[in-house]
């Protein structure tokens, strides 16, 4: 090999698809899921306005009630399954991981790849149900028997589809586990570790120990579609509450696969901008572990109006209620973080402020219906869409979108064009507490979520989050297109440390990396990864 | 630029490491156990909502082939620990046979369970037939739940007996050796899930009263 090969950088060293599609290199496999994700994001968000228009007046404007049924389904699935599952880890734990713990790949760089092909393989099983068989599922993501082992739609290849990305996601679990065990740089032990890495940390073991319970109950379904046996179809004497307790006791803990890598970047976003160490690393770095141990013991907070006893509900309910103990710990420590630094408020930033105001709101609403008697009113309402659109869209959406940008100077070498950014930023914000605030309201007053139609008197609310659904595909498109207009830009040279403030280790290598990661050997701070005051200086 | 050539990172993905490896293994055994143990949780609580059902239900199972099955897979496991001892040994001869003998002890085990399905499906014990769709609720459940985990169980030996296929042919191709011998004892750890997943299938279908 000549020098000049050895100078390449990861995008240049081979070209053509099939160096992308059949790469090992964790760099690449980062980018295809992001390509991926972002495309199946903006299918599911398409549905999500559709479902937006249709209940923009009551009574029947686009759709039939089923196709209704089976749009929300879609995008359930979509959304959950395709894009905020894998999200975080499969984009910017692939690509970042190995390069903060001061590696060149995770420890298994082939099965990465595989685990990247089972996620397409899924993906175009979930989608195919749009075209083939009859029809996309109508059940709902949660897939509830007896009904989705009833209905006539294609619950069986969706049911599938969700199996398959159960395995994507056990196989990345998996690697980075093995991966921040065995190939942290030497001297960073696991309290040297940045929190991204502990927050991937912590949503890996929750991959690997939730979701074969969920691969499991979703083949159970599929094997009573296909033999017409009782597992949980009461009338031959299944228990479908049974199943409920199988879905949540993976679906649960997975809202947490969700959440703790966005805290993750929250946590690395906010010391950059603030040029100052993060406050309390240990203790938002064990509450990460906190959370997925708790996070395991809640799932009956989703099936209070179910016909539990009252006993499992208090202490489910009390359970739920921890949760927001390790939770609030984090968000304290994030402005704490924040006090006295000096703030440079650049695109990320915003993004992280924006996460830490909307997941606030989603934090606390659902401590409301953690609590047993507000339950009982709000259970299936649209309070619970707010909600959770509030910690999955506001919280963890917000906070990739905050990664990205953070990162887009490392992983491509180019720059955006940062006004664009902060506007797309403030239209996309406006958009979404307009979009999902009056959900809440429309929530308490009573109107059930899933339903296509709706009584005159919830017009008002509905009509502001159809216009809010509107300036957030606005604000999407804005900033996505200034993104990808950023490729066009001249091109400057990017410096290792575009930010000037950035302190882990994906800082001292060339923007974008070479194909082994680092050019030369990376320096740990001298106490701690977030150590300001005694940062190694970074030469070009 | 100098820096680039002749640098390489003190801890590389791409090196071989044998700690990494079956660390690897045992965090997928892990999920392996959850998988299962959906199916457990869901057994107990059919039980314990039917207890006559599955008693009676029970009893139409073949406690003898249980049995040898339950001896067949011990033997097994024994074998495949023995190989491991072999190849670490320098042994690679003795290692191929006794993983042949696991495999062909994996075949016997697979016959024995054709025949016992078998048994049952002629009785019309299997969804679809007749008598199956008569049964109260508790048996229909318990034969469907014996069916849908052995079955699972099956296709693990299955897997089980390819991936001891890859090992022997590695071993006779010198890949794996006395200095590399993961893969063997991989395939070892993953051969005494299957093993130890019977040992709770057996009790479980065949011995409670």
């Amino acid at each position: 090999m000549t020098s000049t090969a050895l100078n390449l950088n990861y995008l240049q060293v081979k070209k053509g698809i099939f160096s992308w599609i059949f790469s090992v290199d964790h760099k690449r496999i980062g980018l295809l899921y992001l390509y991926s994700l972002i495309t199946f994001f903006l299918v599911g968000a398409t549905l999500g306005v559709l479902m937006r228009l249709e209940l923009l007046n009551p009574g029947k404007d686009l759709f039939e009630a089923q196709t209704y049924n089976q749009i929300f389904t879609m995008h359930g699935v979509i959304m959950i399954f395709l894009f905020i599952i894998p999200s975080i880890p499969a984009v910017f734990g692939n690509f970042f991981l190995p390069i903060m713990l001061g590696t060149d790949d995770v420890s298994f760089p082939r099965l990465n790849l595989l685990s990247w092909w089972i996620y397409i393989i899924g993906a175009i099983m979930a989608l195919s149900t749009l075209i083939f068989g009859d029809g996309p599922a109508d059940t709902g993501w949660t897939f509830y028997a007896p009904y989705s082992v009833k209905t006539g739609t294609n619950v069986t290849m969706s049911v599938l589809a969700a199996f398959v990305l159960g395995f994507s996601s056990i196989l990345t679990g998996l690697n980075f586990i093995v991966t921040i065990h065995r190939l942290r740089t030497p001297g960073m032990t696991f309290l040297k570790m940045p929190l991204f890495a502990w927050a991937l940390y912590a949503t890996s073991w929750i991959q690997l120990l939730a979701t074969p319970i969920v691969g499991i109950t979703l083949l159970m379904i599929v094997a009573e579609r296909v033999f017409g046996v009782g597992l949980f179809d009461p009338s031959i004497g299944g228990d479908p509450i049974l199943y409920q307790h199988l879905f949540w006791i993976y679906s649960h803990p997975a809202v947490y696969i969700m959440a703790l890598p966005a805290f993750g970047i929250i946590s690395e976003l906010l010391p950059t901008f603030s040029n100052r160490t993060i406050f309390g690393y240990k203790a938002i770095a064990f509450s990460s572990l906190a959370i997925a141990f708790v996070g395991y013991f809640v799932w009956g907070h989703h099936m209070f109006t179910s016909g539990m006893s009252g006993t499992a509900r208090i202490i489910y309910s009390i359970l739920t209620f921890l949760v927001a103990i390790p939770t609030a710990i984090k968000v304290f420590n994030w402005v704490a973080t924040l006090y006295k630094g000096s703030i440079d408020v650049q695109p990320p930033l915003l993004y992280a402020l924006g996460f830490i105001f909307q997941f606030m709101i989603g934090g606390l609403s659902g401590v409301v219906l953690g609590a047993l008697a507000a339950d009982i009113h709000l259970h299936d309402t649209y309070f619970v869409v707010g909600h959770f659109h509030y910690v999955m869209f506001g919280g963890t959406g917000f906070a990739f979108f905050g990664a990205l940008h953070y990162w887009y100077p490392k992983i491509w070498g180019r720059m955006y064009n940062k006004l664009v950014a902060n506007i797309a930023f403030f239209i996309l914000f406006i958009g979404f507490n307009l979009l999902y605030f009056p959900m809440m309201v429309v929530g308490l007053m009573g109107m059930p979520r899933r339903y296509y139609d709706y009584l005159p008197e919830f017009h008002l609310p509905n009509m502001i989050s159809t216009f809010g659904s509107w300036i957030v595909a606005v604000g999407l498109l804005l900033m996505l297109g200034n993104l990808i207009a950023g490729f066009r830009r001249k091109r400057e040279a990017i410096v290792r440390n575009p930010w000037g403030t950035g302190i882990t280790l994906e800082w001292q290598t060339l923007s974008p990396p070479p194909l082994a990661n680092f050019d030369r050997m990376p320096v740990l701070p001298q106490d701690g990864p977030y150590d300001f005051d005694h940062k190694p200086e970074i030469k070009e | 630029m100098e820096h680039t050539s002749g640098f390489s990172l003190p801890n590389s993905g791409h090196n071989r490491d044998a700690e990494a490896s079956k660390m690897g293994m045992w965090l997928f055994l892990f999920t392996e156990l959850l998988l299962f143990g959906g199916l457990f949780i869901v057994y107990m609580v059919y039980r314990s909502l039917n207890p006559e059902s599955f008693l009676l239900a029970s009893f139409e199972l073949d406690v003898t082939m249980g049995t040898f099955n339950t001896i067949v897979l011990l033997v097994s496991s024994m074998t495949i620990a023995m190989s491991i001892t072999a190849i670490q040994t320098g042994n690679a001869k003795k290692s191929i046979l006794l993983l042949y003998t696991t495999l062909g002890l994996a075949i016997v085990f697979l016959i024995v369970k054709y025949f016992e399905w078998s048994a049952k499906i002629h009785h019309g014990l299997f969804p679809g037939f007749e008598v199956y769709d008569n049964l109260p609720p508790g048996e229909s459940l318990f034969f469907f739940l014996y069916f849908f985990m052995t079955g699972l169980h099956a296709l693990h030996i299955i897997i089980g007996g390819i991936i001891i296929s890859v090992v022997i042919h590695r071993t006779n191709k010198g890949l794996v050796n006395k200095e590399k011998y993961t893969l063997t004892e991989n395939a070892g750890l993953y051969w005494h899930l299957v093993d130890l997943i019977w040992i709770y299938l057996f009790p479980l279908f065949y011995l409670i009263h």
